[in-house]
């Protein structure tokens, strides 16, 4: 199987949010009780509950306003950081279409694999306290020979499903600026642009610190060792991680 | 919808004014985007508010929300000033060149009225509203378009004030960016560009709605995009089946197929045939509407069978009758309700106490009646109006009955969208518990109103007691044990009753029994029974079109021939015959939708409206077939308010008087409720901001639906109130904050959004600021009242006098940091 992926294309985003909801619905996440905090945004921020999520952005200036819908999720990195840092394994970059998923059974909640993101994508269920949480590309349809939920119910074409490859060619053909061609390996969801990246909230030139791969080495040398004060320690040590 | 939804993509220009598709017709905007996307059209968007269709404009344009007709007038004035009306399509397809009565006279020679005004009665005399007309009775013309009476010249009169710095004066949008939009919009007055218009409830919920539309359909008709792929006037319907409602005589002044309701003077069916049946004496007019006594006719005999026969009319008296000038629209059955002159109520598949403007009168109505049944998916606010803020339950009397009904998608039937296409649905699972589908509901109620009218006699049981009702296999007691829906749209498809061995139209044979393949071939004479002659072809004999789902696409336009079934006859695109020229040719061929084959004589794509060879040749007939001079109707004097529409403010605005015509603020026409809950203001300084209504994508109508699944009001779980930034300034107002924003009406709490989406506007040097709140919110759900109320609270109580539909889009409030 080639690479898989995602072409995520704001222009033709029309914030209908269907992308959220069918998330929710594919993956059977219980709805969060939110409030109007002022913007139509909601709910407030991922969480273990929210993979995917539409930023509502406005810009205004002399020239008029803008009003851009702007996916947030994990964007599937060609190398990513949390799998790098996983101490345990949980986090895997699958061979085969390259998607970033999650086995929850391995999980140890320790939440090293947030402070290694660039993009501040993984979140953890239990309000927060408990095992990762976040976009696996719906892999359980895609190895089904599905697409991932929120690409098939974007009415449209905003969010796209494909291989790759053809993704890229396609976005490069009508002349988008691309964003995740190259970046961390390039990333498995590629953004089609018409402005600078920074405009969409998207990170400029994200990398990965150059710690994230001592981390890893030294967690996943403490958990080998297994003694019942590891994991405590380890997720002290992620913990510290985070602090940079 | 005059095209499709698919039909969106063949633009190149798309107008969205009116309408809001990226936010409640999410899918639209996908053809809307690909337009964009594949043909680099230009979307144009105006609208008070920058709303996510905005977001994918090529051009924005704020105006203040009412002042729709001052921007397209200042447009058709353009359009003419620059000659940029195609030429060709006005001559041979409009009216144009008409010479109208010299008595007739313009609202700037009458203080702003049209001739023929009558104060009291708050209406015209439409003497003067007509043509002259040459001896053999047909309308005298001046091709040179000179004639200082003919239509052409009074559209040039009438809006000549209409100058780029009245219109932005009035609309508050800035002078460059209106004179920007005009150039894009008329640019496609050439025979190789067109422009379409989407629009919905933000043109339609207006004193001067109606009127809203026309002026469009002027416009559409002066640039020759009527009938052309990519082109039309495009009503984005507010509901999955409303098309298909109102297609089925929903509405109090329409029977089935849009034929008229009778009223008592109407005494009988040659009474209704005469006044009903339009006659042209314009040889070149197919005059499709001089075939009614075959509609009427088989409507009957789909209703009564048997029992109608010639020697009685059809029974054509069983059919109820409204008096002459009585008007049941909603808003005069609250008002009736409100004043304690209607017993019982069905709240069907609705929720007044929250979708009807002024809700405050409407549920103080509903404590009038002595009963009231709804029929709904959830207890909402009107089932349980009783319990509701405000309402003391004990001096309540209505006895309030809830029947508990399947959603769409638990039961099988047809569902016709904005495009006019019924596609027909299947069940996907059983409604829960003892929910029933409607027909189901209807059927129970029949049979025990039938059984009583049976037993008890009462007064007139005829109608009810000789309805034709066979849906289905009867139990002992004679009642159809389940209705099947296979038979209901077969009887409206229509049927024939007797045999008829020579067809007076093919010459065909057909048998008692067969389905009517076309309404064509419906008779007048009892022989053909059909339920709505409209969708005469969507059940034949070769079976449910409805249910196809051929995916080919013989035009490459998209129009999908084989994808269900749209009336009239499965034409995609109406009023086509005007997307060629007078010879047959398209007049655009990249786009051609219908096409004369001159060699075999018959058209080719879409299907022609009307098999008629085109203008130009023998037997040629005009292309506006609906009408009966065959052309498109510059000149509109069926309108209620006037034959070419004229700006009137709202029934609340900032302004003292009408700055363009001062003797008359508003709509001269629309009728003024006078129950103590109907107040209103104007110029007032206590309600100094433009209120409007709208919804969002989340939410739908009332919310009773969206409000109870928890994934949609997790993205919007509360009623806001959008404002800009200056104004939030000066009142100190926080986004997120709670506001009280107030009418005149009522008050309701919302969540401040201040947003640079929203901008003051300057209008006739005052500085206007406006609110926006959504109406999908009310009391009862969430059961915290975390959710808030309906902004219907603040909304008055008055109506487009063409059609009643009240004006939620334009009406003044406060608001209060809370």
């Amino acid at each position: 199987m080639a690479r898989k992926g995602l072409l995520i294309t704001p222009d033709i985003c029309v914030g209908c949010r269907a992308c959220q909801v069918a998330c929710k619905e594919w993956n059977q996440l219980p709805a969060t009780k939110t409030k109007n905090n002022g913007t139509h945004e909601n709910p407030p921020d991922l969480d273990g509950n929210n993979f995917n999520k539409i930023r509502f952005i406005e810009h205004a200036d002399q020239k008029g306003v803008k009003w851009l819908f702007v996916s947030q999720r994990c964007m599937h990195c060609g190398e990513p950081a949390c799998v790098q840092i996983c101490p345990v394994g949980a986090l895997i970059k699958d061979k085969d279409t390259g998607i970033v998923y999650y086995d929850k059974n391995k999980c140890i909640a320790c939440h090293a694999c947030k402070s290694a993101c660039p993009f501040d994508i993984p979140r953890y269920d239990q309000g927060g306290k408990g095992k990762i949480a976040k976009c696996h590309l719906c892999i359980d349809r895609v190895r089904a020979g599905l697409t991932p939920a929120c690409a098939k119910t974007c009415p449209t074409g905003a969010i796209r499903y494909g291989d790759r490859d053809a993704l890229l060619k396609e976005a490069k053909a009508k002349k988008y600026k691309i964003y995740g061609e190259t970046e961390l390996g390039g990333l498995g969801v590629i953004f089609a642009l018409t402005d600078s990246p920074k405009i969409y909230k998207l990170a400029e030139s994200p990398k990965i610190s150059e710690s994230v791969a001592f981390w890893g080495s030294v967690l996943r040398t403490l958990v080998g060792r297994g003694d019942s004060t590891a994991s405590t320690f380890v997720r002290y040590l992620a913990h510290k991680s985070t602090e940079k | 919808m005059t095209n499709q939804y698919t039909d969106l993509k063949n633009a190149d220009v798309i107008l969205i004014m009116g309408g809001n598709p990226a936010e409640n017709h999410p899918v639209a905007m996908k053809w809307i985007m690909r337009a964009k996307e594949q043909r680099g059209a230009k979307l144009v968007v105006v609208d008070p508010r920058f709303t996510r269709t905005a977001a994918k404009a090529d051009l924005y344009v704020p105006i203040r929300s009412g002042t729709d007709i001052v921007f397209l007038g200042g447009l058709i004035k353009y359009i003419i000033d620059n000659n940029l009306y195609f030429k060709d399509y006005v001559l041979n397809y409009t009216d144009a060149s008409f010479l109208v009565d010299p008595n007739f006279k313009l609202p700037d020679e009458l203080d702003g009225v049209f001739s023929g005004y009558d104060e009291k009665k708050r209406a015209y005399d439409k003497a003067t509203w007509k043509f002259q007309l040459d001896e053999n009775g047909i309308p005298k013309k001046d091709p040179t378009l000179q004639d200082p009476h003919c239509v052409f010249q009074l559209l040039r009169k009438i809006y000549s004030r209409y100058t780029l710095d009245v219109v932005s004066n009035i609309t508050g949008a800035p002078k460059d960016k209106i004179e920007e939009c005009y150039k894009i919009l008329a640019s496609t007055g050439k025979p190789d560009k067109v422009m379409t218009e989407c629009y919905a409830m933000g043109w339609t919920q207006h004193t001067v709605g109606a009127q809203n539309i026309r002026a469009m359909s002027i416009i559409q008709l002066l640039l020759g995009n009527m009938g052309m792929a990519g082109g039309g006037i495009n009503a984005l319907r507010g509901e999955s089946n409303v098309q298909g409602s109102t297609d089925a005589g929903l509405l109090f002044h329409i029977l089935t197929g849009y034929n008229p309701t009778p009223v008592a003077s109407d005494v009988d069916l040659k009474t209704y045939i005469e006044k009903y049946t339009p006659k042209t004496k314009e040889p070149k007019s197919l005059n499709w509407l001089s075939n009614r006594p075959k509609y009427i006719v088989s409507y009957l005999k789909a209703i009564y069978g048997d029992k109608a026969t010639k020697e009685n009319d059809y029974c054509y008296s069983y059919l109820p009758k409204r008096d002459d000038t009585q008007n049941c629209s909603w808003l005069m059955i609250f008002d009736q309700m409100y004043k304690g002159k209607i017993k019982g109520f069905f709240a069907w598949g609705q929720n007044p106490a929250c979708s009807g403007a002024n809700s405050n009168k409407t549920r103080q109505a509903l404590a009038k009646l002595d009963w009231l049944v709804c029929v709904n998916l959830w207890d909402n606010e009107t089932s349980s109006f009783w319990k509701g803020p405000g309402m003391d339950s004990k001096k309540i009397k209505t006895e309030v009955f809830f029947l508990p009904c399947a959603a769409s998608v638990e039961k099988e039937g047809s569902v016709t969208n904005s495009g006019r296409i019924a596609q027909w649905r299947y069940k996907a699972v059983n409604p829960p518990g003892k929910c029933m589908p409607d027909a189901e509901i209807i059927n129970e109620l029949y049979f025990r109103v039938k059984k009583l009218y049976e037993k008890e006699k009462g007064a007139f049981p005829d109608p009810i007691l000789h309805l034709t009702w066979d849906y289905g296999e009867k139990d002992k007691n004679g009642k159809i044990k389940h209705v099947d829906v296979h038979k209901v749209a077969k009887e409206i498809n229509g049927y024939f009753t007797a045999d008829v061995p020579e067809h007076p139209n093919d010459k065909k044979a057909y048998k008692k029994g067969q389905q009517v393949p076309s309404f064509a071939l419906l008779l007048d004479d009892g022989r053909t029974a059909c339920g709505n002659w409209i969708y005469c072809g969507s059940y034949t004999d070769a079976g449910n079109m409805m249910a196809r789902r051929g995916k080919e696409d013989p035009t490459g336009l998209g129009l999908f021939p084989n994808w269900a079934w749209s009336w009239p006859v499965n034409r995609r695109i109406i009023y086509n015959r005007a997307s060629v020229d007078p010879q047959g040719n398209p007049w655009d061929p990249k786009r051609a939708v219908i096409k004369w084959d001159a060699a075999n004589k018959k058209w080719v794509g879409d299907i022609a409206d009307g098999p008629q060879p085109p203008l130009a040749l023998e037997g040629g007939k005009l292309p506006f077939i609906m009408k009966p001079l065959g052309v498109g109707a510059i000149f509109g004097p069926g309108m209620a308010d006037g034959p070419f529409p004229v700006h009137y403010e709202p029934l609340e605005c900032p302004f003292q008087e009408n700055p363009l015509y001062k003797k008359h603020r508003i709509n001269p026409t629309v009728k003024l409720f006078d129950a103590d809950t109907d107040v209103f203001v104007y110029c007032d300084t206590r309600y100094p901001y433009v209120g409007t209504t709208y919804r969002v994508t989340e939410h739908w109508q009332t919310g009773v639906m969206t409000r109870h699944t928890d994934w949609l009001r997790e993205l919007e779980p509360q009623i806001f109130a959008e404002i800009d930034p200056v104004l939030a300034k000066e009142k100190g107002i926080k986004s997120g904050d709670k506001v009280i924003v107030s009418s005149a009406r009522g008050k309701l709490w919302a969540i401040a959004i201040i947003t640079p989406r929203l901008q003051p506007m300057k209008v006739l040097g005052q500085t206007i600021h406006i609110v926006g709140l959504p109406w999908h919110y009310g009391w009862k759900f969430p059961e915290d009242g975390s959710g808030g109320d309906s902004a219907n609270l603040l909304t008055p109580t008055i109506g487009d006098p063409n059609t009643m539909i009240p004006e939620s889009k334009a009406f003044m409030v406060n608001i209060e940091k809370a």
